[in-house]
C-alpha cells in the first residue's frame, strides 16, 4: 500500500504551526508562568515579586479556609458526578422504552444541554430566589428556611442541583445511544434466558453499557470540578465571604479579588497535578478496557 | 417436549401492517418443522410470536397444554437460536451457556455439569473461557446452539441461524443440527429462506408467502405435490417448469401436441420437474436446446418448447449438444394449476 505523505519537509510544520502556536500561547505559556508565580510573592501593588520558595504551598496547607473548599470540592464532585450519571441513566433507560412520542421526550430532554453554565447558574437562581423563587417557597412548605448565598448548606445544595441539571443531557444522549447500540437480539435472547427485568439490566444492559460509563465518569468529574465556575460564580455572586467554593473558583477569588496571585498560583498547580492525575488513570483504563465486536 | 398449536394467529404491525394472515397448524411432538419462504414474507413474525417476542394480534397460541398468548418469552418454556448468534458479547462462552439457567435457580454444580455436557456434545470444551469475539462465526453459532440445548426446553426456535456461515460450515451445521434435534428429540421450529435446507432437515415444511401459508406437507409432498404454481417455483432448484398448455377432448395440449390426459376446457398451467423430461431419441416432443449449463453431477439444459423456455435437468453422463432435441415425459408427475389462481387441481 502507498503511503501518503508531503512531499516537501516544511509544508506539514507550516500546517501544524497555527495549531502549535495556539497550544504554546494558550496553554503552555500560561502554565508555565504560573508554575514560576507560584513560587513568588507578588506585591499587591505589582511592584515587583520575592521568591519565597514553597511558602505558597505550605502556607495553602495550613489555610483552612483552603482546606475546607478542597473537602467542598471532593463532596461536590462525587455528588455532581454520581446524581448527573445515575438520573441520566435512569432518564435514558426509560426514553429508551419509550416508543410513542419518543422524538418529543428526547428533545425536551436535550434542551438544557443549550443552555450555557452561567445562564444555568441564572436559572437556578430565580428557581432558588430569596423573594420569589418558586423552590424557596416549595421548601417553605416543609418548614425548609431556605437561604441561598446565606446558608452554607443552602448554597451548596442549590449549586449541586443546577450543576446536575445542566449536565444531565450530555449524559442522557450518551447514555441513550449506547443503549440503542445494544443488539436487539442480545436483548431478545435475555429476554429468554431471564424474567426478571432488572436482573437483565445488570446482567447485560450494563456491562454493555460500561464503556460509555466509564468515558462518561471522566466527562463528569472533569465537569464537576471545572466547568462548574460559571455555575458557582453566579451563585456566589462573587461574594465568597462563608459560601461553599470549587477549588477551582478559590483560584479566581485568591488571585483576582484577593490580589494573592503567587498562592492563586499555586492552587493553579495543585489542580494542573490532579488533571494530569486523572488522564493519567484515564488512558491506562483506557488501554485496559475490553473491546466488544 | 411439546405440541404446539396455532389457531388463527395473526399479526398487525402498529403501523397496519398484516405481516402473518390467520394461520392455524400444530406441530406434533417431537416433530422438526421448517417455515420456508422467501425475504419479508413473514416467517420471522410468525416464530416471534411463538417466541413471545411479538404481540400475537389475533388468534390463541397452545405449547403444551397451555395457551400461551400472555405468557413471558423467559416463561414458554423455550430456546431461540438467532441468525446472528445474539451472544453475551461480555460473557464467556461458560457464561453464556449457563445464563438462562442460573436465572431459573438451579444449583450451581448442576448448572457447571450441564454446561460441560453441552460444550462437549458440541466439542465446545477447549473456548469455555474465551469471549464470543475470540470465536469464529461456526464456533459462535455452536455456542448459540448450546444455549438453547442446556435449558432443555420443551419447544427449539431457530431463526434463519445458518445464514451467517459460508456454504461448507452451513452444510456440515444443517447435518449437525438436525441430528442433534432427532437425538434431544425437541419439538423444532426452524425458519429459513433456502429450500434446499427447508428440504434436507424438515419433517414438515410450512411454505409461507405474502403473510399467507401456501402449503403444509412433508417435503415430499411439497416438491412433488405443490399447492400452487409459487410453491412449484420457490422449491426446488432448478425450479417447477411452468408451462402455458390447452385443455381439449379430455387431454393437456402443449403446442398442439398431446401431452397427458386431462379432464375440463380452456388455458391451463401445466407443471414439470426438470428431471422429469428425458432426452429419448424416440420421444414423442422435440425441444430446442440452446444453453448447456455444466454442474458436475448433473447438467441443466436450457430449452424452448413449442415457444415457452423450458429447463431440464440430465445426468452426467447424458450426452447434451444444443439444437433440436427429442424427450419424453415421465407419466404421473405432472402438477396442474389454475391459471387465474395458481392453486393446484
Ligand atoms: N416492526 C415492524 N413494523 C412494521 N412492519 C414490520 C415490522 N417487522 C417486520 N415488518 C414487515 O413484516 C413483513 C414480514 O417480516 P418478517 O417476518 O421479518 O419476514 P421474514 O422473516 O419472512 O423475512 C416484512 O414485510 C417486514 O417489512
Ligand atoms: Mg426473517
Amino acid at each position: 500500500m502507498k503511503r501518503a505523505g508531503f512531499s516537501t519537509r516544511w509544508l506539514p510544520i507550516l500546517l501544524l504551526l497555527p495549531q502549535l502556536s495556539i497550544i504554546l500561547i494558550f496553554f503552555y505559556w500560561p502554565a508555565a508562568h504560573a508554575v514560576k508565580s507560584s513560587f513568588y510573592l507578588q506585591d499587591p501593588f505589582g511592584f515587583g515579586e520575592t521568591f519565597v520558595g514553597m511558602k505558597n504551598y505550605t502556607s495553602l496547607l495550613n489555610s483552612s479556609a483552603y482546606l475546607r473548599s478542597a473537602q467542598f470540592t471532593v463532596v461536590f464532585t462525587l455528588l455532581v458526578t454520581i446524581l448527573s450519571l445515575s438520573l441520566a441513566l435512569l432518564l435514558a433507560v426509560k426514553a429508551d422504552k419509550v416508543i410513542k412520542g419518543a422524538k418529543a421526550y428526547r428533545t425536551l430532554l436535550m434542551w438544557v444541554y443549550a443552555v450555557a453554565p452561567p445562564v444555568a447558574g441564572v436559572i437556578g437562581l430565580v428557581l432558588f430566589d430569596q423573594t420569589w423563587g418558586p423552590l424557596k417557597d416549595f421548601f417553605g412548605l416543609f418548614g425548609w428556611d431556605f437561604r441561598l448565598g446565606v446558608n452554607y448548606f443552602d448554597t451548596a445544595f442549590a449549586m449541586v442541583v443546577v450543576s446536575v441539571w445542566k449536565q444531565l443531557p450530555v449524559n442522557f444522549i450518551f447514555f441513550l445511544s449506547g443503549l440503542q447500540s445494544i443488539p436487539k437480539s442480545v436483548r431478545e435472547a435475555a429476554l429468554i434466558d431471564n424474567r426478571s427485568a432488572s436482573g437483565r439490566f445488570w446482567d447485560v444492559t450494563f456491562p454493555l453499557l460500561a464503556p460509555t460509563a466509564f468515558f462518561l465518569l471522566i466527562i463528569n468529574i472533569t465537569y464537576a470540578l471545572f466547568d462548574t465556575f460559571g455555575i458557582i460564580d453566579t451563585v456566589v455572586k462573587g461574594e465568597p465571604s462563608n459560601n461553599p467554593m470549587t477549588l477551582v473558583y478559590r483560584v479566581y477569588v485568591d488571585g483576582f479579588r484577593g490580589n494573592d496571585l503567587g498562592g492563586s498560583s499555586a492552587q493553579s498547580v495543585v489542580l494542573m497535578v490532579l488533571v494530569l492525575a486523572l488522564t493519567v488513570f484515564q488512558f491506562r483504563m483506557v488501554e485496559r478496557r475490553i473491546h466488544y465486536t | 417436549m411439546a405440541q404446539v398449536t396455532l389457531n388463527a394467529l395473526r399479526k398487525v404491525y402498529p403501523n397496519g401492517f398484516e405481516a402473518v394472515k390467520p394461520a392455524s397448524f400444530t406441530i406434533e411432538k417431537g416433530e422438526f418443522v421448517v417455515l420456508v419462504g422467501p425475504s419479508g414474507c413473514g416467517k420471522s413474525t410468525m416464530l416471534r410470536m411463538i417466541a413471545g417476542l411479538e404481540d400475537i394480534t389475533e388468534g390463541d397460541l397452545h405449547i403444551g397444554d397451555r395457551v400461551v398468548n400472555a405468557v413471558d418469552p423467559a416463561d414458554r418454556d423455550i430456546a431461540m437460536v438467532f441468525q446472528n448468534y445474539a451472544l453475551y458479547p461480555h460473557m464467556t462462552v461458560r457464561k453464556n451457556i449457563g445464563y438462562g439457567l442460573k436465572n431459573r435457580k438451579i444449583a450451581k454444580d448442576v448448572i457447571n455439569q450441564k454446561v460441560e455436557d453441552a460444550a462437549n456434545l458440541l466439542n465446545l470444551n477447549d473456548y469455555l473461557d474465551r469471549k464470543p469475539s475470540q470465536l469464529s462465526g461456526g464456533q459462535r453459532q455452536r455456542v448459540a446452539m448450546g444455549r438453547a440445548i442446556v435449558r432443555d426446553p420443551s419447544l427449539f426456535l431457530f431463526d434463519e441461524p445458518l445464514s451467517n456461515l459460508d456454504a461448507k460450515l452451513r452444510n456440515q451445521m444443517r447435518i449437525e443440527i438436525k441430528a442433534l434435534q432427532r437425538r434431544l428429540g425437541v419439538t423444532s421450529v426452524y425458519v429459513t429462506h433456502d429450500q434446499v435446507e427447508a428440504m434436507t432437515m424438515a419433517d414438515r415444511i410450512i411454505v409461507m408467502n405474502g403473510g399467507e401459508i401456501e402449503q403444509i406437507g412433508t417435503p415430499s409432498e411439497v416438491y412433488h405435490s405443490p399447492a400452487s404454481t409459487f410453491v412449484a417455483s420457490f422449491m426446488g432448484a432448478p425450479p417447477m417448469n411452468l408451462l402455458d398448455a390447452m385443455r381439449e377432448n379430455g387431454a393437456v395440449m402443449v403446442g398442439g401436441q398431446k401431452v397427458a390426459e386431462f379432464d375440463g376446457s380452456g388455458l391451463v398451467t401445466l407443471g414439470v420437474r426438470p428431471e422429469d423430461i428425458l432426452p429419448d431419441t424416440n420421444g414423442a416432443f422435440e425441444i430446442d436446446v440452446t444453453l448447456i449449463e455444466e454442474l458436475g453431477a448433473h447438467r441443466i439444459l436450457h430449452a424452448v418448447w413449442a415457444g415457452q423456455s423450458i429447463m431440464i435437468s440430465v445426468a452426467k453422463d447424458v450426452a447434451a449438444e444444443t439444437g433440436p432435441l427429442r424427450v419424453v415425459i415421465k407419466p404421473d408427475t405432472l402438477s396442474y394449476f389454475d391459471p387465474q389462481t395458481g392453486r393446484r387441481l
